[in-house]
């Protein structure tokens, strides 16, 4: 299972990367594209939304399934990958460079409690 | 636990994703549906179909009886190996199931069902069968292939070469007998191609044949995108027990024409009120069975929909009132928006060729 040890996970499936200027960048991961199957369709948020963790803000379907994407924290998008909306199959091909959206954080708690790779490797094993 | 056909193995050994359909582990696909989808639009796939089951009928009776039991017609079967599809309806006309019998001669024929409903149509068959002179066998001890594409019938014939003399030269709906093998010009996906029944024991050494004649194994994921493009219903999802082959799309299987014909069923088939349409999605979004549909003429509701990987968007079935049209546009409830789509005629898809007008 391909779980990059520099990022962060929500057991949802979102994987979130910190970057330099304390905003998050969210995609799905490996393990989700790869059960999902052939993504054809993305809803992504507004910028701008402000969001709660853990609200549904996005659906990736595949050719099988509609699956809700979650804010993995609390804060407001500031900005939206168009280009998967342009090419969903980016999304199968690389999960970790196809991300979704950009929050700004409002609450660092929420970051501070989300899985590190060794801890999401095991709730994807359990599935 | 899961009922296996027998070339569980080989789909295992192939790192098929495995899921439960109809209480059977299922290959859904081997890696990637939308190719597998590709392969049978553009060259050739195949189909393990060994959970369906095959019954042969012998008897004085066979006819009679299956003039009874099915909605369409088998009086009309007269060249050997003909197909026919139909349905077994109950006495209130609800769809017991969608069947296709072959016929050998008019005391020989082969039906095949259903996987999910397989029981329940045997115990069904059985009791109808009290009534004639004949006896119902089920075929637990063949297997299934389905290949299927432009390329199918010409890579099953490179495959098995002595086949090519007895399976060629015959018509669509058509099938032969060779050797313990009935080789059918028949599918479910809206392409060319043969679906084969042949013993159990040489199932896996067909399988590998065939792989090696460039047929691509396709999970029952593509098949199901496949059979949608094509229009074709599905069991369970667009026709059941509570709704008439009318309100289905299926009037067209159901054969009145012998007046003094008795079949089951035929007593209760009125009027319908609802039909079986196609709808394409006019916004962007994908659609999924049992998604609210609204029209000019009252609600209906989607009873198959997926991304469409040959046209490139969202298409369904539908059953909505009768008086929609082909070409009105209707609104479909997906995650509490109303989308745009519009009524198509299915099929959408023939011979790897899309069938809308606009295109």
């Amino acid at each position: 299972m391909n779980v990059p040890a520099n990022l962060k996970y929500a057991k949802s499936h979102e994987w979130i990367k910190q970057e330099a200027d304390g905003s998050l960048t969210i995609g799905i991961s490996d393990h989700a594209q790869e059960a999902l199957g052939d993504i054809v369709f993305l809803e992504l948020p507004e910028a701008g939304r402000i969001v709660k963790g853990g609200e549904e803000c996005a659906v990736v379907e595949s050719v099988k399934a509609a699956s809700d994407i979650y804010a993995p924290v609390s804060g407001e998008i500031i900005a939206v990958n168009s280009a998967v909306i342009e090419a969903p199959e980016s999304v199968n091909q690389d999960a970790y460079a196809a991300w979704l959206f950009k929050i700004k954080p409002s609450n660092p708690v929420e970051y501070a409690a989300l899985l590190d790779a060794a801890a999401y490797t095991k709730v994807a094993e359990s599935e | 636990m899961n009922q296996r056909t027998v070339l569980y193995d080989t789909h295992a050994a192939a790192n098929a994703k495995i899921v439960d359909f109809a209480g059977w582990d299922m290959p859904i696909h081997y890696g990637s549906q939308l190719e597998e989808h590709h392969a049978v639009r553009r060259d050739a796939g195949m189909f393990d179909v060994s959970h369906m089951l095959s019954i042969d009928l012998i008897g004085a009776d066979a006819l009679p009886f299956l003039r009874r039991l099915l909605a369409n017609d088998c009086a009309k079967l007269t060249l050997p190996g003909k197909a026919l599809y139909s349905c077994m309806l109950r006495p209130d006309g609800g769809v017991i199931d969608d069947l296709i019998v072959y016929f050998f001669t008019p005391t020989r024929y082969r039906i095949v069902v259903n996987a999910g409903t397989a029981d329940k149509d045997w115990t069904w068959m059985q009791k109808q069968a009290a009534d004639f002179d004949v006896e119902l066998k089920q075929r637990r001890d063949l297997a299934m292939i389905a290949i299927q594409g432009p390329n199918a019938r010409a890579k099953f014939w490179a495959a098995f070469p002595a086949s090519r003399s007895t399976c060629q030269g015959f018509a669509a709906f058509q099938a032969v007998e060779w050797n313990e093998w009935l080789v059918a010009r028949t599918g479910y996906t809206g392409e060319d191609g043969f679906e084969i029944a042949l013993p159990n024991s040489l199932a896996a050494g067909a399988w590998q044949a065939l792989q090696a004649a460039g047929v691509a194994p396709c999970g029952l994921g593509a098949r199901d995108t496949l059979r949608l493009e094509a229009g074709m219903n599905l069991y369970g999802q667009d026709m059941d027990e509570n709704v008439s082959p009318h309100e289905s799309g299926l009037a067209w299987t159901v054969d009145t024409k012998d007046t003094r014909r008795d079949f089951i069923g035929r007593a209760a088939l009125t009027t319908p009120v609802r039909q079986l349409v196609g709808l394409l999605l006019i916004d962007p979004g994908v659609l999924r069975s049992h998604q609210h549909v609204f029209t000019a003429k009252g609600e209906g509701e989607t009873t198959s929909g997926s991304f469409s990987p040959t046209l490139n968007r969202s298409i369904a079935l539908a059953r909505v009132p009768v008086g929609v049209a082909v070409g009105d546009e209707v609104e479909v409830e997906i995650r509490d928006k109303r989308l745009k789509a519009k009524v198509a005629k299915p099929p959408f898809v023939r011979n790897g060729k899309s069938l809308l007008e606009e295109n």
